[in-house]
């Protein structure tokens, strides 16, 4: 009898767990409460410990320090080789994302029709984007070999520099700058094409014919209608290139490690020197945090135009 | 008629010299991978030389290469199964909420992806020494991809599952299917190639991490691929170049292959999470 009674309350509450489980608000929150757990422990927590070793002096070895207060933001920003690492990622940033936009801008428009040959054009162009970074920044590095640079071999056979006279690509200065750079922007470029592609293949056809109609063609026609109309995704892919440039290490890193002098130091490659090299934990922490601003303001304006390019 | 000549004529001349630009290192990286070591400085030799495979094997036999794409595919298949088990029930989810709490909370979990591993690579170095006690050992790797892997994935399956009709789930739980059921039966077997895509886009992305790697990973024998190339095989001055070369083509290819394959429904889940 009373083993009857419990397996009846058994069920009934089992029925409403299951009842319970079905209402719509229940599952998803069970669906998705692991992924917001995850995420909070391993980037939620993190940023915060990063934020609160910024605070202190906390060396390698250890996850606390004494509370600094502001000295490590205030060192960081009397130190040279700070404020040129902030320079240094704004001009590697800004250009060769100004490239990409370009080069990304008129691939994607020859390349959304399909024509004889696009697969094979569009393999060789996905190329850079698809093969780890970390292994053709090595490349590059042989690319750029002072002796045996291919650039240079071009450069002298089309007598462009004397073979005496070649550049050494990563040993100085301003050409270790612009190296960078140029690798950065190739190996982009993909990226932006594909979305850009996406940006005007959404266009629907309508569109295009009423253009068309109204007697709208080449330029005027991109002016008014095509550019409007695909900036939206346009503008979140170039979002997207500005960060992981901004906050990518790893073409300076193993280009130029920050040199030749600092030339080429940006604030990853300060922050990874002097948080895990030099093991000033609270200063690394401190350089990188600087690029949260950033981060910010593009967040701010992917939201922005994310929804804007919902309406259209 | 004159018009598609001249778009044609627009598309070979822009993308034929782009591609050639963007591929131009891959073929010269291929051209020094099948160099004598002896002849990559030689300047008489740039175009012509006798082609050989010595570097592949050098790489093979006397290197711990093979040990590296070993680990990197290990690394990488865990994630991927972690990726999946989080990231299928939360972007189906946040596919099917309705209004505005779901937008919001997919937006705010795909911005989560921003978060660049430069900001947190200081503190979780600590944390995974002192208290997961996992330094330099593939486990702090495989503990730490998923954070942002998971975003990526569910932002990508925010996409495919917005692309299927509720009608089919709701004719599924009319015919006496539960809702658990209808997922199943139903929602997994059509977005089976939208969860193929993840699965690549979410093994690419861990074969390519470096910041953690190097981080982590000190000793030879638990590095990965990007971390164990730049590392062990660029040492003192006297590098093995063809050697190099044919490490970074081995794992390229194949990954610009299946991308080049998966690029469309890469692209309908990227754009369709936001914009649709």
């Amino acid at each position: 009898m009373v083993g009857a009674v419990a397996t009846a309350t058994g069920k009934r509450r089992r029925t409403r767990v299951r009842y319970a489980a079905e209402g719509r608000g229940v599952l998803a929150a069970l669906l998705i409460a692991p992924a917001v757990l995850f995420i909070g422990l391993l980037v939620g927590v993190p940023l915060g410990l990063a934020i609160y070793l910024s605070f202190t002096d906390a060396t390698a070895g250890a996850l606390t320090g004494q509370w600094v207060g502001l000295a490590n933001f205030r060192d960081a920003l009397a130190d040279p080789i700070f404020r040129g690492a902030l320079w240094h990622t704004f001009l590697f940033t800004a250009i060769s994302q100004a490239v990409v936009i370009v080069v990304a801008g008129l691939l994607a428009h020859a390349l959304v029709h399909s024509f004889r040959g696009r697969w094979l054009l569009r393999f060789f162009i996905l190329l850079p984007w698809a093969a780890p970074v970390a292994l053709t920044a090595i490349g590059f590095l042989w690319f750029y070999d002072p002796q045996a640079s291919i650039w240079n071999w071009f450069l002298v056979h089309l007598h462009l520099v004397s073979k005496t006279n070649v550049p050494n690509w990563l040993g100085t200065p301003k050409a270790a700058m612009s190296s960078i750079i140029t690798v950065q922007a190739w190996r982009t470029i993909p990226f932006a094409t594909v979305i850009f592609i996406a940006g005007i293949s959404s266009i629907p056809q309508e569109v295009d014919d009423a253009a068309a109609i109204d007697g709208a063609t080449g330029v005027r026609k991109f002016w008014y209608v095509s550019l409007p109309l695909q900036l939206p995704i346009a503008i979140v892919a170039v979002l997207f290139g500005i960060v992981f440039t901004a906050t990518d290490m790893v073409v300076p890193y193993i280009l130029t490690s920050g040199g030749p002098f600092n030339s080429t130091q940006v604030l990853t490659t300060w922050a990874f020197q002097t948080g895990i090299n030099a093991g000033d934990l609270g200063q690394g922490a401190a350089i990188a945090l600087f690029m949260l601003p950033l981060l910010a303001v593009v967040v701010v304006g992917m939201l922005f135009f994310a929804r804007r390019a919902e309406v259209t | 008629m004159a018009g598609a000549w001249r778009s044609k004529l627009f598309s070979y001349g822009v993308a034929v010299p782009f591609a050639a630009l963007l591929g131009f290192p891959f073929a010269w990286m291929a051209i020094t991978s099948l160099k004598p070591e002896a002849q990559v400085y030689d300047p008489t030799k740039v175009w012509s030389f006798h082609p050989t495979l010595t570097a592949y094997g050098y790489l093979f036999h006397h290197t711990d290469y093979l040990r590296w794409i070993r680990n990197s595919c290990f690394v990488g298949l865990m994630v991927v199964v972690i990726t999946l088990a989080i990231a299928v029930p939360a972007g189906y989810a946040l596919a099917r909420l309705a209004g505005r709490v779901g937008r919001t909370l997919g937006v705010a979990i795909f911005l989560t992806y921003l978060v660049p591993p430069t900001l947190l690579f200081l503190p979780l170095s600590r944390v995974v020494a002192q208290y997961l006690h996992l330094d330099d050992r593939l486990w702090a790797l495989i503990v730490i991809y998923p954070s942002f892997t998971i975003p990526f994935a569910i932002w990508l399956l925010m996409g495919f599952f917005k692309s299927i009709p509720q009608e089919l789930e709701d004719a599924a739980l009319v015919d006496g299917c539960s809702r658990f059921g209808a997922l199943v039966r139903i929602v997994f077997p059509i977005s089976a190639p939208g969860i193929l895509t993840v699965v690549i886009f979410t093994f690419s992305l861990v074969v390519n991490e470096f910041v953690y790697a190097i981080t982590f990973i000190s000793s030879s024998t638990n590095r990965t691929l990007t971390v164990g190339v730049p590392t062990d095989l660029i040492r003192g001055d006297l590098f093995n170049w063809p050697g190099i070369m044919a490490a970074i083509l081995l794992p390229s290819i194949p990954l610009a292959l299946v991308y080049n394959l998966f690029l469309n429904r890469f692209i309908t889940g990227f754009t369709g999470g936001a914009f649709r």
